[in-house]
């Protein structure tokens, strides 16, 4: 396996003395962590799908998902709320990008003003999803429960609810983490940890979990909201 | 340490034209899903329902490469790298493809072999919407 590896890559990368993935160890580490995370996600959203397959009936989303904050009993905007959601995460993705870059450009302000911002669009992206489980929660939904009726107008299972509250859990307690980490990032940033050190690995490995969270959003807002 | 410094030096230019594209490209493509979305509300036809869904899969799976090939950078990583990562994850097509198949074949089975099963999900909602009612009586 090894001899066809060094046989097909022409630099001298396998040669030895230094990474042949050309990156450093806490990256490489992060690739595989995110790796393992998108197994675990993927299982959750293919037993999901494994359930949606093999129940009969299933609610439809734009009959569940149609309200919004400060909108009355009979609000009916489906897909509205979730989209400004998903903008949400896009945006505060992009921030992050650009928190990355100046720190590879060593720019401390530009790095410090785009991780502010991305902690603000994690935070927002919180309330949103704090506001979509407490509005659900009063309609009746919660885990073992589900007041929606199916799409054909037959009785429903608990699946649906089970399914939506354990995955969208799973990924708002990773952009919790991921909050967190990106608090972190901005503290050691202000008190110059990364001026000392000479550069701002750190934020890149930071930035490479907030891309993932974002693209598991794209995939549960896919799953979950519109098919 | 020094030679991750230098490869990230060469990636400088362009990085914000790039940033700004990818962007717009994945704006473009949640704003295709949503109007796709929002168009399958009014279909009855399953057929036609099934193609949209299959659309939108297309897409999410679109804006997952720019995600991770451009902001995850996995894109100007060295092959060795972004074949450590991908090669596993193709794993993942024989799950779906297995999973789903799995569970479409038990509810069939359950339709044939268990009757009462199926009556039971044939059933409209009547009295669900009551006991609705009821909770929400019960709570004022």
């Amino acid at each position: 396996m090894s001899t066809t590896t060094t046989a097909t890559v022409p630099t001298k990368l396998w040669s030895g003395g230094k990474s042949p993935f050309n990156v450093e160890y806490g990256k490489l580490m992060m690739w595989y962590f995110l790796m393992s995370d998108a197994f675990t996600f993927g299982a959750f959203l293919i037993a999901y799908g494994t359930t949606r397959f093999a129940t009969n009936g299933w609610p439809n989303p734009n009959e569940v998902f149609k309200s919004y904050p400060f909108a009355g009993e009979n609000a009916n905007a489906p897909l509205v709320f979730v989209s400004i959601m998903t903008f949400i995460l896009i945006v505060s993705s992009v921030t992050m990008v650009l928190a990355v870059q100046a720190g590879q450009q060593m720019k401390k302000k530009a790095v410090v003003t785009n991780l502010i911002l991305t902690i603000i669009g994690g935070l927002a992206f919180l309330s949103c999803q704090a506001w979509e489980w407490n509005h659900l929660f009063h309609e009746g939904a919660w885990w073992g429960r589900n007041p929606f009726i199916n799409a054909d107008g037959t009785a429903s299972t608990t699946g649906f609810t089970n399914f939506f509250f354990t995955i969208t859990g799973f990924h708002g307690f990773h952009v919790l983490s991921g909050v967190i980490i990106n608090i972190v990032m901005l503290i050691m940033t202000l008190t110059d940890k990364f001026e000392k050190r000479g550069h701002y690995l750190m934020i890149e490995k930071a930035g490479l979990y907030w891309h993932f969270v974002d693209l598991v959003w794209v995939f549960v807002f896919t799953c979950f909201y519109l098919i | 340490m020094e030679q991750t410094h230098a490869i990230h030096a060469e990636n400088h230019e362009g990085g914000k034209k790039e940033i700004i594209k990818v962007t717009l490209i994945l704006t473009v493509l949640t704003l295709i899903e949503l109007a796709l979305g929002f168009w399958m509300m009014g279909i009855e036809s399953q057929q036609l329902r099934l193609a949209i869904k299959g659309t939108i899969v297309i897409l999410m799976l679109a804006k997952a490469f720019y995600i991770v090939a451009y902001f995850m950078h996995l894109k100007h990583e060295v092959k060795n790298l972004i074949m450590t990562i991908v090669v596993p994850l193709i794993l993942f097509v024989w799950f779906i493809t297995a999973f789903l198949y799995d569970g479409n074949s038990f509810r069939n089975l359950k339709n044939t072999y268990d009757p009462y099963k199926k009556e039971l999900s044939t059933k409209k909602a009547e009295k669900k919407e009551e006991s609705k009612e009821v909770k929400s009586e019960e709570t004022k």
